[in-house]
């Protein structure tokens, strides 16, 4: 009961920020004119409007297939190379400045050179998800490789624990525990990449959407599609990644307090 | 057996211990006292093999080593059971019978209330109690302990000491301990030996004959004054007040 209170509470503070935010967009709309800042209103029934032509559905599976092949692929080469850097030194030193490049490199940079390497369409938008939320996910696991506690390493030899259990109930959950933060940020660039990357490179997804409301002028369907974006990433993350997190580490959920022994 | 001959270990440019000679025997419950420093965890270390010495023969012919140490290095991400039962799947034991095992011991040191928990959720005292249960999970018969209650009050200490009476010494576990608290030496050592000195050398020898049911608190502190009025015991455990004025 008592928690039910708390997470009815939780639950109404983060809608308390939410009306706040849709209040102040609405006076901001009333006060600046619905041109240039159209209501909360105006851009539901943008997306209304979207939906019922269809260019919604097409647009928001377009744009989450592209973020997700990004997302997966840089997921996978930069935790494999993170992980290879962080328990090697020498690997560590040389692959440390690429990835600082590759940081250093503006998005809209990666999508000029995706459009010159590979035309225009899905591949400059996956290129560019990739080349930019690498270098994210690198770091991730090459801070959790390396900061693997020598104290528990000593337990192990003690107790003669072998290999492949070291690696399953030693190494794993302490490097999980610092590539989910990194996958989340990165699945966040992935998304904002994606729409940009869209907006230059393809026909379709919710970046060409934005393209199409700059080109008509259209401000309410600039902001319809924002919504769109801002609830996919939501969706990806609280649906999907938080809820996988909270499976693989239930030791980081329980915060109950020591009980006196 | 435990034997170490004339052991020497240098790290880097210091030397750490030099010409220790030390046995445990089978059984036998050895505490190694003396002030911070004198490399006393690393006598813990070489007896363990984590370390190699410099020069000098270490042996251990006891069949299975564990060891306790000043913090419980539980992994923070396994529940109770699981903590207590790593030993045991390190050597391959199927998941239901290690389960088994480790709830056995986890009743026997007082946690029987608490094997769903993760290690966070337990109190400092409790968690030193897992990690004494992982210990003997694995059948030890030599218990390596690195000052393992230091860090508990004082009650909590005497409590973590009965069980470790209880438990390790009672079953004929041979133990080889470290601490810097003469009274806990004195309560649960058939030996005690001091190490003092850069580079750590045993400077005593003092074994200790009384029964462990007569031990008693007053006996303790009697006995520890005994030992502090030894000069080389003072000599390493006491505040030199000449070479502080000098």
């Amino acid at each position: 009961m008592g928690s039910l209170i708390r997470s009815g509470l939780g639950w109404g503070g983060s809608l308390t920020g939410v009306l706040l935010f849709v209040a102040l967009w609405e006076w901001g709309s009333l006060s600046y004119g619905s041109f240039l800042l159209p209501g909360p209103r105006d851009a539901l029934s943008a997306i209304v409007g979207f939906a019922d032509n269809g260019e919604l559905w097409t647009a928001v599976w377009a744009t989450t297939w592209r973020a997700m092949t990004g997302f997966a692929i840089a997921a996978l080469a930069g935790v494999s190379l993170g992980l290879i850097a962080g328990l090697s030194h020498t690997v560590g030193r040389a692959l440390e400045p690429v990835s600082t490049v590759l940081l250093g490199i503006p998005p809209i940079a990666w999508i000029v050179l995706a459009l010159l390497w590979f035309g225009s369409g899905s591949l400059a938008a996956i290129y560019t998800v990739v080349a930019t939320t690498i270098p994210v996910a690198f770091a991730g696991a090459q801070i959790g490789a390396r900061t693997l506690d020598q104290r528990l390493q000593e337990m192990g030899d003690v107790f003669r624990v072998p290999f492949a259990m070291r690696l399953w109930d030693f190494y794993l959950p302490h490097i999980v525990s610092y590539v989910f933060p990194a996958l989340i940020t990165a699945l966040g660039v992935a998304w904002k990449v994606t729409v940009m990357a869209e907006l230059f490179a393809t026909e379709d997804g919710v970046g060409a959407g934005m393209a199409m409301a700059r080109v008509s002028l259209d401000t309410a369907g600039a902001m319809a599609w924002i919504l769109v974006v801002v609830v996919l990433l939501l969706v990806a993350e609280h649906g999907f990644l938080r809820p996988l997190q909270k499976k693989m580490e239930p030791w980081r959920q329980v915060k109950g307090p020591a009980m006196p022994g | 057996m435990l034997t170490l001959q004339k052991v020497s270990l240098d790290l880097g440019p210091n030397t750490i211990v030099s010409g220790v000679d030390l046995q445990v025997a089978p059984g036998e419950s050895v505490c190694l006292v003396g002030p911070s420093g004198c490399g006393k965890t690393s006598l813990l270390r070489l007896a363990s093999g984590v370390l190699a010495a410099t020069s000098g023969q270490v042996r251990n012919h006891f069949t299975t080593t564990a060891a306790v140490f000043q913090e419980s290095r539980l992994l923070p991400w396994r529940r109770l059971l699981d903590n207590i039962a790593l030993g045991l799947k390190a050597r391959g034991v199927p998941r239901r019978d290690r389960l088994t095992q480790a709830k056995e011991l986890a009743d026997q040191v007082g946690l029987s209330d608490y094997d769903e928990h993760f290690p966070h959720e337990l109190s400092g005292g409790m968690q030193q109690r897992v990690a004494l249960a992982r210990a003997l999970a694995v059948g030890a018969d030599f218990l390596l302990l690195d000052e393992p209650f230091s860090a508990l009050d004082v009650g909590l200490r005497s409590e973590a000491q009965d069980l470790v009476e209880r438990l390790v010494v009672d079953q004929g576990i041979a133990t080889l301990m470290v601490t810097h608290d003469l009274t806990e030496a004195l309560r649960l050592a058939h030996r005690i030996i001091v190490v003092s000195g850069s580079p750590g050398t045993v400077v005593f020898e003092h074994p200790v004959t009384t029964p462990y049911r007569e031990r008693s608190h007053a006996w303790l502190y009697e006995e520890a004054g005994h030992l502090l009025r030894q000069p080389v015991v003072s000599e390493s455990f006491l505040f030199h007040p000449d070479s502080e004025v000098a």
